[in-house]
């Protein structure tokens, strides 16, 4: 039995009488009062639109008009579409690629971090810049980097022996998914590796020693004793990232609309551009729920590795 | 240690890698910075060293804040952030002090619907809730994304705050209670304000969140009236195929301002929060 259980306050208060101060007082009770406020709103606006979002997926729907049921017509639709398996595969490419860079970028970062050395704060907090600042404006920033007739980076490349005038980044469909790759791991690596480097500062220095004793180089120190105690933090970092990859909208629609030829059009901007470009609600729903299998896989296994509870 | 320490050795493994980070990660603020401040003559010519400035000048920045609606976009967004970030923080511990705090049937759910609801990435669901927001007449209006921003902020500062409240010990709640108190004058009066790092913490993220967000300012915001900075950059800034990069640079880099200076303010919250493990990236 923990302090907090029922019978310990009991005895403070006088019995027998059920005034409602007492009743609200009940830890059931008050619980459930104080989270009806928030669960009610995210029922309402979340809960709603998640099942509001499947029925729609079921119906013919052109904004505007009212629905009718296809049952699973824009299902068949999509199935039939290759551009939607174009999508599955760029958003696949997208998320393995541009997560494998962070994790082993970020794990770099993470290690070069892990020194003494002045200003450490400060780099800390520069490093960390690309990923507060707001998706939309470095986006744009990068948009001019890769500029067709102005890029600094193809500026740089002429410098070192490039043939001019340098290549087309948006222009060119594998080079706008490199591009796109590169912008989501500039943002997102960051993030993984100020959270490895506070993982690393947890490694008991002990091992370390023990492990030098014992004759280990520093690839095996790294290998049998700082990956294997960070693997619970990789593993969490990455499956965040997954899912906000995988499902990312802001940085393609941004820098190339899906574009060139749907070379990195996402199921988001996909879905996006037939729901609110073509004014098909419906279908877009069924887009946008294309993502539901693999998203809630992912979503259940973080779900259950965060429990608190 | 086996392993010496001399300055070549120094240099190699710690200020060529941390170099390599640095540059990469601020060149394209550089980049934004040096951009807005040239005039177009010097933008747009190729035999100009690009890399650095020769004529300064601030006029796409006055261009920017007398042409467009630059301010009132920022004047949107901050009363957004600002606003979604309270509603989000009561509701967030209206959620999370029973989960932490109370013993009742049905927690373990809740907690897990919680940090579900705070996976669930907005792409899944802006199709019907801009049929939603459209039914309720809110397109057009600041409140269309006054509501729906809290829709993943909730889930979030009650996820960080809830990893924060059982870090708080119990002993001064047990005491106010055995003096009578009741639950909901302990929480307020006692607990509460024990947990303002917490706050600190979880409201800062909110608000860089509600900053960031494009996906439903995009469908809800149309008229230039009601935009916030990064719909209105994109919308109105990028004319067709003409680019007016000086304005758009400076556009980028006077929105990212507010992010950043709070958050140089508070990044010791900031990392903690980050690294407590409840942060999506």
């Amino acid at each position: 039995m923990t302090l907090r259980s029922e019978p310990v306050f009991a005895f403070a208060r006088p019995r027998g009488r059920v005034s409602i101060g007492s009743w609200l007082d009940r830890q059931s009770v008050f619980s459930w009062l104080m989270m009806a406020p928030p669960l009610l709103f995210l029922a309402a606006l979340v809960g709603y639109p998640f099942c509001y979002g499947i029925l729609l997926s079921l119906q013919y729907r052109p904004v505007a008009h009212p629905g009718t049921f296809v049952g699973l017509k824009n299902f068949a639709t999509n199935f039939h579409d290759p551009i939607f398996w174009r999508v599955a595969l760029n958003t696949f490419v997208y998320t393995a690629v541009a997560t494998l860079l962070k994790m082993v970028g970020g794990l770099a970062l993470a290690l070069a971090m892990n020194q003494q050395f002045p200003l450490k704060n400060l780099v800390r907090a520069l490093l960390l810049l690309p990923f507060i600042v707001p998706t939309v404006l470095s986006t744009v920033a990068w948009m001019w980097i890769l500029d067709p007739a102005f890029s600094v980076l193809n500026w740089l490349l002429v410098l070192v022996g490039v043939p001019k005038p340098g290549p087309s980044w948006l222009g060119n469909p594998l080079l706008a998914m490199v591009s796109i790759i590169a912008i989501n791991t500039w943002r997102g690596l960051p993030f993984y590796g100020i959270t490895l480097l506070a993982g690393l500062q947890t490694v008991p220095p002990e091992l370390y020693e023990a492990a030098t004793i014992d004759g280990a180089s520093g690839w095996q120190r790294f290998r049998y004793v700082t990956l294997p105690l960070l693997q619970p933090i990789i593993l969490i970092v990455t499956l965040f990232s997954v899912i906000f990859t995988f499902a990312d909208f802001q940085l393609v629609y941004v820098l190339t609309h899906g574009g060139p030829q749907n070379a990195t059009q996402l199921f988001a901007t996909y879905a996006f551009d037939i729901a609110m470009g073509a004014g098909q609600l419906g279908l877009g729903a069924s887009v946008a729920l294309a993502m539901l299998p693999a998203l809630a896989l992912l979503i259940v296994a973080l779900t259950i590795y965060l429990r608190r509870g | 240690m086996v392993t010496g320490h001399g300055p070549v050795e120094r240099v190699v493994r710690l200020w060529l890698p941390v170099g390599f980070f640095l540059v990469l990660a601020l060149f394209p603020f550089y980049w934004m910075a040096i951009t807005s401040l040239k005039p177009n003559s010097e933008l747009y010519n190729r035999r100009v060293m690009p890399l650095i400035l020769h004529h300064p000048t601030l006029k796409h920045y006055i261009d920017l804040l007398t042409q467009t609606s630059f301010l009132t976009w920022t004047w949107n967004t901050m009363l957004v952030a600002v606003v979604s970030t309270a509603i989000s923080l009561v509701l967030g511990v209206m959620l999370a002090y029973p989960l932490a705090r109370m013993r009742f049937a049905g927690a373990g759910l809740i907690a897990m619907t919680v940090a579900a609801i705070y996976l669930v990435p907005q792409p899944l669901l802006f199709i019907p809730l801009a049929d939603v927001i459209n039914r309720l007449g809110l397109g057009n209006t600041l409140t269309a994304v006054i509501l729906t921003y809290p829709t993943m902020l909730v889930p979030f500062c009650a996820w960080l705050l809830l990893g924060y409240f059982k870090t708080v010990p119990m002993e001064l709640e047990e005491a106010a209670r055995i003096d009578g108190a009741s639950r909901l004058q302990t929480m307020r009066r006692i607990f509460l304000p024990l947990c303002t790092p917490g706050f600190i913490s979880a409201g800062i993220f909110a608000f860089t969140l509600s900053q960031n967000e494009f996906l439903y300012a995009l469908i809800f915001l149309t008229k230039s009236s009601v935009r916030t900075v990064p719909v209105g950059v994109i919308a109105e800034l990028i004319r067709g195929d003409v680019f007016y990069w000086g304005q758009l640079m400076a556009g980028a880099l006077l929105g990212s301002i507010p992010v950043a200076l709070i958050y140089s303010f508070f990044v010791e919250h900031y990392v903690a929060g980050l690294t407590s493990g409840s942060v999506k990236g």
